[in-house]
């Protein structure tokens, strides 16, 4: 039997760099932004790399349409119904389509994309998600030349979904975003999640995935993709527009008015681990600062 | 009878203390645990604060002075757990950076706001005892009535650093609102007499 050495043998740390390294190379197939993503990535300590447990993602859940605390979603969505299930794309576009969940899944691959996601509330998780880029679904479409924004409306059910019963935000849900935010390859049309299907507490059947943006500008359950000319109003932005601006970007540089955005704490980590500075960006400034050169992002918050 | 009241109100009292040590002695705290501890015993303090205020409230209804005897317990427990979570939010949270504490409580109205009824929570402490009493006689009473204004200050903590009012600080705010409420309506009356 051949003996090897034990400076052979990988250590864990660089084997599972290595194979978050192959993950992302399958992920930057699809383009070649992506690929950076792994250098933003290694930069950081190992735990904040770490994903999430399943568990964790999908009974920790911020869904105000199913409850307003954190274990609401997963309680009270199991029997929310997600078929027949369409997405009407319309507004400012050339030929406005209604296309349904089966039409996407055959027309669409999904592939893994491990993102952070920094929820407004200063905490976060490591989420390895099943999707494709916004881009590609939009490509089904030909925009006018007043398509400057693009508006996210989440499904209306009241008798489904109990948090819609109160005046908790403006409901239907909306976000919205610049257009060459929405194309950006990283935003992201979310179908799955840890190589399964979507749960009900985390937008099923079909929500969107913005990892620079705070974790409320990620629209769940979306039955409707409008471009527009002018810039949306988002929900939260109604409830209080001095605190969620329309770009929310993660910033630990502009504070939320009443709490620091300087550090995290990262879900499933003991009460011995520290919390961790909050990266520009959420840890995507390679890929996505030039989308705002220039701009102030004090005032642009 | 009567003897074993008091007792019992202190062993319910120490019940959400051995639940939370429980917690983190079986890390049955979920996915967040720092923020666990921190909303249990802020949440345990906005409780007590509650009781403590409903003591002469349920003497005037139920024309039974025991409750009187409570008070001066419920409100040390008022200190004991908003100590628990200042020490969670100082020493677990934000392992004692002063920097960002100091940021904090200066800058952030319900860091502010909430640190300020802690400290407003410490005469009453230190005045607690019948000897105290004494001494002070009827400046006692003065020095007293700022629990109404901890438990404002309590209530406008919990709104300010939630994202949205709804809903447990819009009851604790409707709780404490009626509470104190009580109490003006009471005043007026005496106001009529006279």
């Amino acid at each position: 039997m051949k003996k090897i050495k034990y400076s052979e043998i990988t250590p864990e740390k660089i084997y599972n760099n290595r194979r978050s390294f192959i993950k992302s190379i399958g992920i930057g197939a699809s383009s070649v932004a992506m690929t950076s993503l792994t250098f933003a990535g290694n930069a950081l300590s190992e735990e904040k790399n770490k994903n999430t447990s399943y568990k964790d993602i999908t009974t920790y859940n911020n869904y105000y349409e199913f409850g307003t605390s954190k274990s609401d979603p997963y309680i009270n969505s199991q029997n929310f119904k997600t078929k027949p299930w369409s997405i009407s794309i319309e507004g400012e576009i050339e030929n406005p389509i209604n296309i349904s969940m089966e039409e996407i899944s055959e027309m669409f691959v999904s592939e893994e994309r491990i993102y952070r996601l920094r929820c407004v509330e200063g905490w976060s998780m490591v989420i390895p998600w099943m999707g494709f880029s916004l881009s590609k679904l939009l490509s089904k479409v030909t925009l006018t030349s007043k398509a400057k924004y693009v508006e996210f409306e989440s499904v209306y059910d009241p008798d489904q979904m109990k948090g819609q019963r109160y005046p908790v935000l403006n409901w239907p849900y909306k976000e919205g975003l610049r257009i060459d935010e929405a194309l950006h390859p990283l935003t992201t049309v979310v179908t799955g999640l840890y190589n399964k299907k979507l749960p009900n507490q985390n937008g099923a059947p079909l929500r969107i995935f913005v990892p620079w943006k705070y974790g409320f500008k990620s629209a769940k359950a979306i039955v409707k993709i409008k471009l527009v000319e002018k810039m949306p109003t988002s929900s939260w932005m109604w409830a209080s527009p001095r605190e969620y601006g329309f770009y929310s970007n993660v910033n630990p540089n502009v504070d939320h008015p009443r709490w620091s955005q300087a550090t995290e704490r990262v879900i499933g980590n003991d009460i011995f681990a520290p919390r961790v500075k909050t990266l520009m960006f959420n840890g995507y400034e390679e890929e996505v600062a030039s989308l705002y050169t220039g701009m102030n992002l004090k005032r642009y918050f | 009878m009567e003897k074993y009241l008091k007792p019992s109100v202190f062993i319910l009292s120490s019940i959400p203390f051995l639940i939370i040590v429980y917690k983190i002695f079986f890390n049955q705290l979920g996915p967040e645990p720092v923020k666990e501890i921190t909303h249990f015993t802020g949440e345990w303090t906005l409780i007590f604060i509650c009781l403590t205020l409903a003591m002469r409230p349920l003497k005037r209804f139920t024309n039974l002075i025991i409750w009187m005897k409570f008070r001066r317990m419920l409100g040390l427990f008022v200190f004991f757990y908003s100590t628990a979570h200042l020490i969670t939010y100082v020493g677990i949270d934000y392992r004692f950076d002063w920097q960002q504490i100091f940021n904090d409580v200066f800058k952030k109205k319900y860091v502010f706001i909430g640190f300020s009824a802690w400290l407003l929570l410490i005469p009453l402490t230190v005045t607690s005892s019948q000897k105290m009493m004494k001494l002070l006689k009827h400046n006692w009473k003065k020095i007293h009535k700022l629990i109404y204004v901890i438990a404002i200050f309590g209530s406008l903590h919990y709104i300010w650093l939630s994202k949205t009012i709804f809903f447990k600080p819009l009851i604790y705010m409707t709780i404490i609102a009626l509470l104190l409420l009580i109490r003006v309506k009471k005043n007026n009356f005496n106001f009529l007499k006279n």
